[in-house]
């Protein structure tokens, strides 16, 4: 039967899509942007939309939801996969409110007045069943993608705004936004970039390399000279796995400290973060340790008598962080919690 | 050999021995007089002022890096007879000929007739010197009755993008061959080497050198080695390579290689041993700096056993002035590095009580031995030791630490924010304290400071006096030591990207040494005279010269 072909090919796309982010968690997969994961989750959840079966809004979202669930119960440390749910149920929301025919605006904000008169949930609203809805919803998703497609090239579309000639500009790890950010204004200004190898993984050697091939002048320097070099440097420019609501930062491990050194020397700190890294949940709990790593760093019969730490992800609070360049634009930190707001619905926090 | 004659005293002394020495000579006429070794050394320096030979600055120039002492005091009470070229007492480059009936003239003639003297030569000599300035010392000496100026010399080390600096200290190098003042012989071919920079270099460090360690300085020296004593190579390659790390050690290498350098010494004719001696090590130390560049404590130390040779009284026997010789390098071995670590070790086990957390960074001899006595006093606590690539040199306290028995827990530099949420106390080590409070120690060490400050744990720099220097430094940039950039490669995941980084024009990788903490980010410094702000180093330093 067609149908339920179609339902198993479904369930075994999502099967692989889990599988492949549990593996590139444990490092052995290939490890991937989180621009192509965003890319990813979306495309199967417009599958997920156009193959599944639901006939309101209601259930098309506890699909969803429920996938979602599964989805960042797989990696959770990988948020864009949340995020990407949480855009596409939003998505849903309006498309529904649309079609119903009231006005965004409405729905949107939970004022006082419209709490007192409603009375009763606005869950039973999503019962309706229209048939455009389908259509319209994977009309949205197509925009998104488009979005997502095109984060990197508006992100570094700005750099001539932020770089001038003559500049020493610190980075950290390898990102990749950061990366064509750079590659960016190099065609048309000269300064030199300054890169933090952050241990153990070293990915700055590979950002090095990598800027050093488009004429850019590159130092690589080991994680302890961060300070001893910052007070030559002009700006900061990070990139960063995930911004969180109050406008901080969950950046690779070393982050905090580049921030605070950048805080002595008051040197600006800019991130580099597309929209689609904008988290509503903050785990603390979370941290994400690596062990593996040192068995090539100490003897064995020391390293069984030690703890040795090794985290992947640092904190970096607001106040550390001056700018936020993203694809919709620049922000200050403070901001951020309204583009929350205007990404996600409150009640899609908590998947 | 506590006792140390004071200056006065050694004047006295002097002035009484010499009478004696005239008298005698007159009588027996047998061997040459004071007047006519003066007389013959007045010639040869003649005779060299002459070929305008610059030994003298560029050898003053090391000396005043190190620590520029308030060594102008020193010429102005010491007798005039003991002045001697090689002897950086004075930073200008004048050997006063003085005739033994000097002493009849009152001392304020005599330095004025010197400091004539200085300026001439100073006049003369204006095209050579690069980066000469006349200061005056920047704090007030107790002992000299008016302010000496110092004129203060750029270090060689400092000045690798001048090519005239450059060009000097190669004749230097080339001139150092067997002991000079006109001697006869001339050894050809036997230099101490110049090595060559390796790698592109950084060009906000052009001004420093940077050495591979795969191109060991002891290639270009020929066998036999005449000029350079063989424990002096094996103590430069053992500098060169690594092996001999950390400021501690490499004191404690350099002064048990200068005794055995003392022991195999042996005076030639017509030459004094408290002269001639002082001029053996020269070419040394030049050799030592081209291995690695001298540290504060060893510049401390150098400056310390050219003192003690050049205050050998001249009639001392020869035997009797290398077994004194001997007895003060242990003696200073035994105060200020073993003693005076016990005496901070028991400052700081004050500071460490039970439930500590403790974070250490790499490996600090000091500040081992201070936890490992701390554990033996029954005091309960774990260490943090926070290790940095390339250098990796926690895992060697670590090993020490758990040999020991103490908990341990290891993390990498950039997990720094991570752990110390735990951590209630740091300890640090230090290679040298500035004179304006800056703490200079492993690269990484002024990234802990920062961050513990940021979290409100204080911190705790160890430092013994002998390490104590006059420089000031407000950056990491303008003296610091460049690392062999090969060590910042490592393969990952099987691939290793900065393999050909000498083939790619734009890329550069800089493996910095040093690094200097402000003082506003340590709590306390303990040495062995007690525990110390930080601001508190220069008066530290006053006292010590007062003493001296």
């Amino acid at each position: 039967m067609p149908g339920a072909d179609k339902e198993t090919e479904l369930s075994e796309r999502i099967e692989a899509f889990l599988s492949e982010l549990k593996r590139c968690g444990s490092g052995a997969g290939s490890l991937r942007g989180s621009a192509e994961t965003a890319r990813e989750t979306t495309s199967l959840l417009r599958r997920i939309t156009a193959q599944a079966r639901w006939s309101n809004a209601g259930d098309l979202m506890e699909i969803i939801r429920k996938e979602g669930r599964r989805m960042t119960a797989g990696q959770p440390s990988e948020t864009t996969v949340g995020n990407m749910v949480r855009r596409v149920l939003k998505i849903i929301r309006e498309e529904y409110a649309r079609s119903r025919g009231s006005t965004e605006e409405a729905d949107q904000q939970e004022s006082l007045h419209k709490l007192l008169t409603s009375g009763g949930s606005s869950e039973d609203n999503f019962r309706q069943h229209f048939t455009h809805l389908k259509a319209n919803v994977i009309e949205a998703i197509n925009e998104l993608l488009t979005e997502l497609e095109g984060t990197t090239d508006n992100i570094s579309m700005q750099a001539l705004e932020h770089i001038h000639s003559n500049e020493v500009i610190m980075t950290i790890g390898r990102s990749r936004t950061v990366e064509a950010f750079l590659k960016d204004a190099a065609r048309k200004r000269k300064f030199h970039v300054i890169v933090a190898e952050c241990a153990p993984f070293c990915q700055g050697h590979e950002m090095a390399t990598s800027l050093s091939k488009e004429d850019i002048e590159t130092t690589v320097i080991p994680d302890a000279a961060i300070f001893a070099v910052m007070s030559r440097v002009n700006k900061v420019i990070i990139g960063t796995q995930t911004v969180l609501a109050n406008g901080g930062l969950r950046a690779v491990n070393g982050t905090h400290t580049l921030a605070l050194a950048a805080k002595h020397h008051s040197t600006p700190l800019i991130v580099c973060a597309p929209m689609f890294k904008l988290s509503p949940q903050w785990d603390s709990a979370l941290q994400e340790l690596v062990l593996r790593s040192f068995c090539f760093l100490l003897p064995g019969e020391i390293l069984s008598k030690v703890n040795a730490h090794c985290p992947v992800f640092d904190y970096v609070p607001p106040e550390l962080i001056t700018l936020f360049i993203s694809n919709i634009g620049g922000n200050a930190p403070s901001y951020i919690y309204r583009l929350m707001s205007e990404l996600y619905h409150p009640e899609d926090h908590e998947l | 050999m506590g006792e140390r004659l004071t200056t006065s005293t050694l004047l006295v002394t002097e002035e009484d021995e010499k009478k004696h020495e005239i008298i005698r000579a007159k009588g027996e006429g047998k061997e040459l007089t004071k007047e006519e070794k003066q007389r013959l050394r007045k010639e040869k320096k003649q005779h060299k002022k002459n070929k305008k030979d610059d030994r003298g600055p560029p050898e003053k120039e090391k000396e005043k890096e190190k620590a520029s002492v308030p060594a102008p005091s020193k010429p102005a009470t010491q007798s005039p007879a003991h002045k001697a070229a090689p002897v950086p007492v004075n930073a200008s480059a004048s050997e006063s000929p003085v005739a033994a009936e000097k002493p009849a003239k009152s001392k304020a003639e005599l330095r004025a007739e010197r400091r004539a003297r200085q300026d001439s030569e100073r006049a003369s000599k204006q095209g050579k010197k690069e980066g000469g300035q006349q200061s005056t010392s920047s704090k007030p000496k107790a002992t000299p009755n008016e302010l000496q100026p110092v004129v203060k010399r750029l270090p060689d080390h400092v000045q690798v993008d001048d090519p005239v600096a450059l060009k000097k200290l190669a004749k230097k190098l080339e001139r150092q061959q067997k002991s000079g003042q006109g001697c006869s012989l001339n050894i050809t071919g036997v230099k101490v080497p110049l090595r060559s920079d390796y790698g592109y270099k950084v060009s906000l460090f052009s001004h420093l050198h940077q050495y591979s360690r795969k191109n060991p300085p002891t290639q270009q020296i020929s066998i036999p080695v005449t000029v350079i004593h063989p424990s002096i190579v094996r103590l430069g390659l053992q500098y060169s390579q690594g092996i001999i790390a950390g400021s501690n050690a490499r004191s404690v290498a350099l002064l048990h290689a200068f005794k055995q350098v003392i022991q195999d010494y042996s005076t030639p004719p017509n030459e004094e041993l408290s002269r001639d001696l002082v001029n053996k090590l020269s070419p040394y130390i030049s050799f030592l700096s081209q291995c690695r560049p001298l540290s504060a404590s060893m510049g401390n130390a150098i400056k310390y056993i050219k003192k003690e040779i050049s205050n050998i009284p001249s009639q001392c026997k020869e035997e009797e002035a290398k077994r004194i010789l001997q007895e003060c390098i242990d003696s200073y071995i035994n105060e200020k590095i073993i003693l005076a670590s016990e005496a901070i070790s028991k400052y700081a086990i004050e500071k460490i009580s039970d439930g500590d957390v403790i974070l250490v960074y790499g490996c600090s001899s000091l500040v081992n031995h201070i936890l490992c006595e701390a554990f033996e006093k029954q005091r309960k606590f774990r260490v943090i030791v926070v290790d940095s690539r390339p250098r990796l040199e926690g895992r060697e306290a670590l090993r020490r630490l758990v040999k020991k028995g103490i908990r341990c827990t290891y993390v990498l530099i950039s997990a720094l924010s991570y752990i110390l949420p735990e951590v209630s106390k740091v300890f640090l080590g230090a290679h040298a304290l500035l004179a304006n409070g800056y703490v200079m120690s492993r690269v990484g060490t002024s990234q802990i400071a920062l961050v513990a400050k940021a979290y409100n744990v204080p911190v705790l720099v160890c430092c013994e006096t002998y390490k104590f220097c006059e420089r000031v430094q407000t950056d990491s940039f303008v003296s610091n030591e460049l690392d062999d950039p090969d060590d910042l490669i490592v393969t990952r995941n099987g691939k290793t990207h900065l393999e050909n980084w000498q083939t790619v024009k734009s890329l550069g990788l800089l493996n910095l040494v040093y690094d200097v903490t402000p003082p506003d980010f340590v709590d306390l410094v303990i040495t062995d005279l007690g525990m110390i702000p930080c601001t508190s180093v220069p008066v530290v330093l006053r006292v010590k010269n007062v003493d001296q």
